[in-house]
């Protein structure tokens, strides 16, 4: 990779004044990160509206904690959105991750059969993101190396891994965790939960990675012209590599999270969520055919979402309409977002 | 990147930017370049011309670093070319911008400007201002007037080429090879684009221009380089290179195909077809008439809206204005199902896309657009089909065991026979075919072009729509389409410097 192109430029010819171009394109590209804040303001003031509860400290730190893990698994999917692909087993790995750990760790005589007991305690949270990293790393040898398809690869995956976490509990669930697991979901640092500590980490983290790093903008490059990318020195599979195994230890340690908060590992955790997390991406103005989107647009798509599932739940709508609602609701958001947005959501 | 010292610069001055000296290439039995070469001074812009074929491509892949000549050698400034894998040095001497772009559309223009070599900070972080200041004084330096933020699939195809060549002279480039950059411009653009490369020359840079269309070389380069079946014919000054002498070793006046038997005119024959004022949405324009039993070509270059033409007459491209009559029936813009059922036949211009499933066989190919035939209440009857494959396979000579073979095991002018067949199917009044013989053999050529021949004596009109000169020999007439517009018609017996010279919109009698 050429470092050089800084010294021959400014070797040669003294520039022209830059060119007293519009900043108007400039201004409409950093709306687009921001479209979704004033749909979020509506909501929030909708909220406080139907509920004086809603702005409220308590709720705030309520809402932000039940998107926490989400979020997470929502960052890992706008990773691997952005060079072009999908996954669909990260719900699985969400599961499959603390569940394997657990299934290491616990000790049977305390749960009626459960658990192995094979490791110390210890060594749970390494567990959990190896976990994540090796089904990362196969997704990436079947997509990358193999040249599957990777929407039905991870089809595949999310049911195997789904049948392996239901194969090693039995369709139970893992219960008597060690501290080591339940620490990060249920400790609280400067009296708010570690979780949303993490997940805001996470996300500043995302935004500096991949917008401000060659690795990041090669994600980018990758989804938006794989073959100009390769074009200009990019080792394409690498970084998809790369992409797949970051994407999935994320989903392995926001299974982490929530398993810490439940303190348990049920069979069934994740199953379903990744609507919820492509919905959210795609909320947030992340392309489902790579090469656009932002972290922080993710963000803002998730945070929107469970806001107004918050509201929803404040309004008193019976539990059972639930899912009906939570359908709507991503459809409203995607109508928001396409009025606000303004383009056609690909 | 190594900066270059003034000493340097002058003890190379002069050298020729590139030699390449008997250079040959083979690809399995088809003799790509067959011991040329080529020379190209400092500063000059030296056009590189030859009908399709004739091996330019290969050159510029083997000047470009992307493929090993078999033979021969490669000098950059008098050096020996650096080897296939150092593309960091290879881009310090050669960049090609190539029709296709490799401009990335979801990203600024700053950042397609340092892909994967933005300007970094402290902790390897991405310094967006220092970048999009670098992209600005880059663009400013070659004075490209394009706002460095916006996204890069916002640009215009001449800014998106400016960009390229301003991005390739940032790798330290001053030798870029142009592969007809002016064929997806209009006639404002191909100007901007020649100032444009009028001021990088009195800058210092070199350049290789690609182009099919002669005028644009006797406006722009200084010297000109003619190849002809994989050979080197000629290097000279363009000024004393007369048209018709280019035209001349563009087709090789030695080469003389055989032509088609030719039967007096049809004079009172019905007019089948009758085009009147046809607009097709990229603005070319066309009418025509033609009578049962004529063979009519259509002929022209890239960008002369002959395929345009075709397509909107056939259906496949809604046309923005005019009528299309066929034998007394007005045909629905735009619509395919209403042409065939008028009797029209099509050979499509790219048989892999819109002419074939691959996957499917040469009965079920053969078949596709005349169910009817085939079918009873709604049914397929799979032996009526086979029956009307085999009689395919035996008029057009295919090369398949059977109708069940699926149509991706074909050669390639087995393929296109296929297609033949299939437009053949429908027995049609109106038969248009779209380059039909490209990618072909001389054997199917024969085959397909002897096709022509037979329906026309059934009374079917034909519509030939090409510019190669073996397909349009076997037309009555040949109507010469340039920019959109219809330059010249030529009666059977034209000769073959006339017509090339027509298609590139010269006029051999006024230069």
């Amino acid at each position: 990779m050429s470092e050089t192109l800084s010294t021959t430029r400014s070797a040669a010819t003294p520039p022209a004044s830059a060119p007293g171009a519009s900043s108007r394109s400039l201004a409409i590209a950093r709306l687009r990160d921001l479209a979704l804040v004033p749909a979020i303001v509506a909501v929030a003031i909708v909220g406080s509206i139907v509920s004086p509860v809603f702005l409220s400290t308590d709720n705030i730190i309520n809402v932000l904690q039940s998107m926490s893990e989400i979020a997470i698994v929502v960052l890992a999917q706008t990773i691997v959105l952005i060079t072009g692909k999908m996954d669909l087993s990260l719900e699985s790995t969400f599961g499959l991750a603390p569940g394997i750990a657990a299934w290491l760790v616990v000790d049977p005589a305390l749960t009626r059969g459960l658990g192995l007991d094979l490791l110390p305690d210890a060594w749970s949270v390494p567990v959990v993101l190896l976990v994540g990293a090796l089904v990362g790393a196969f997704n990436g040898l079947l997509i990358v190396r193999f040249g599957l398809n990777g929407f039905i690869v991870t089809l595949g995956m999310l049911i195997v891994l789904r049948g392996l976490l239901t194969g090693i509990s039995g369709g139970q669930t893992f219960f008597m965790l060690p501290d080591s697991m339940t620490y990060l979901g249920s400790a609280t640092w400067v009296g708010v939960p570690a979780s949303i500590w993490l997940s805001l980490l996470l996300f500043a983290a995302g935004i500096v990675v991949l917008g401000y790093t060659r690795a990041g903008r090669a994600l980018y490059a990758i989804g938006g012209n794989a073959d100009a990318a390769r074009a200009a020195g990019i080792r394409t599979d690498r970084v998809l590599w790369m992409a797949l195994i970051v994407a999935s230890v994320l989903a392995a340690l926001a299974g982490l999270l929530i398993s810490g908060r439940l303190a348990a590992v049920p069979s069934a955790q994740g199953s379903g969520a990744i609507f919820q997390v492509f919905a959210a991406a795609v909320i947030g103005g992340v392309s489902l055919n790579g090469g656009k989107g932002s972290v922080f647009g993710a963000f803002t798509g998730v945070l929107l979402l469970f806001m107004i599932i918050n509201v929803l739940t404040l309004a008193g709508v019976p539990a059972q309409w639930t899912n009906f609602l939570n359908g709507t609701v991503i459809l409203v958001a995607l109508v928001v977002s396409r009025i606000t947005g303004g383009k056609a959501q690909t | 990147m190594s900066v270059e010292r003034p000493g340097d610069e002058l003890a190379r001055a002069d050298q020729p930017v590139v030699e390449a000296v008997n250079i040959t290439k083979r690809f399995g039995s088809t003799l790509a370049l067959d011991d040329a070469g080529i020379v190209v001074r400092r500063g000059e812009t030296h056009a590189l011309v030859g009908r399709n074929g004739a091996g330019k491509s290969t050159l510029v892949s083997i000047l470009t670093g992307l493929q090993a000549a078999d033979n021969g050698a490669v000098a950059f400034d008098g050096r020996p070319a650096p080897p296939l894998g150092d593309r960091d040095a290879w881009r310090r001497r050669v960049a090609c911008v190539y029709q296709k772009s490799t401009i990335i559309g979801t990203l600024t223009v700053a950042e397609n400007l340092f892909l994967n070599r933005h300007a970094r900070g402290p902790g390897g972080l991405i310094r967006w201002s220092r970048l999009r200041r670098e992209a600005e004084q880059l663009l400013a330096e070659w004075s490209v007037e394009v706002d460095v933020r916006q996204p890069a699939s916002t640009l215009s195809v001449e800014q998106r080429q400016f960009v390229e060549i301003a991005r390739a002279l940032s790798f330290g480039a001053r030798f870029i090879i142009l592969d007809e950059p002016t064929a997806q411009l209009d006639g404002a653009g191909i100007n901007r684009l020649f100032a444009r490369i009028r001021q990088l020359r009195a800058q210092g840079v070199t350049f290789l221009f690609i182009s099919h269309h002669l005028q644009e070389i006797y406006e722009i380069c200084d010297q000109v380089t003619v190849f002809r079946d994989a050979r080197h014919i000629v290097t000279a000054p363009v000024a004393r290179l007369s048209r018709p002498a280019l035209v001349g070793a563009m087709t090789g006046e030695d080469v003389t195909m055989p032509e088609a038997d030719h039967r007096p005119l049809v004079g009172d024959a019905p007019v089948l077809l009758s085009v009147r004022d046809l607009v097709t949405t990229s603005g070319a324009e066309l009418s025509l008439e033609t009578r049962a039993g004529e063979v009519v070509g259509i002929a022209g270059g890239g960008g002369s809206g002959k395929v345009e033409v075709a397509e909107a007459i056939v259906g496949l491209a809604r046309p923005v204005g005019g009528t299309v009559v066929v034998d007394g029936r007005t045909l629905r813009p735009g619509s395919v199902p209403d042409a065939l059922d008028a009797g029209v036949g099509l050979v499509p211009q790219d048989r892999h896309r819109e002419g074939l499933v691959p996957l499917l066989s040469i009965a079920e190919n053969v078949t596709m657009t005349v169910p009817g035939r085939i079918g009873r209440r709604g049914l397929i009857s799979p032996a009526r089909r086979d029956a009307l494959a085999r009689d395919t396979i035996a008029d057009l000579a295919i090369k398949a065991s059977g109708p069940q073979v699926p149509v991706a095991d074909l050669s390639g002018g087995n393929q296109q026979k296929v297609v033949m067949g299939r437009a053949l199917a429908s027995d049609p009044k109106l038969l248009v075919l779209i380059t039909p013989t490209a990618g072909v053999d001389v054997r199917s050529k024969q085959t397909l072009l002897g096709v022509v021949e037979e329906v026309r004596r059934r009374g079917t009109s034909v519509l030939v729509v090409s510019d190669e000169l073996d397909d349009l020999r076997i037309c009555d007439r040949v109507l010469v389409m340039f920019q959109g517009r219809l330059v010249r018609e030529m009666p059977h017996g034209w000769s073959d410097n006339e017509l090339v010279a027509a298609m590139e919109g010269v006029d051999l009698h006024h230069v």
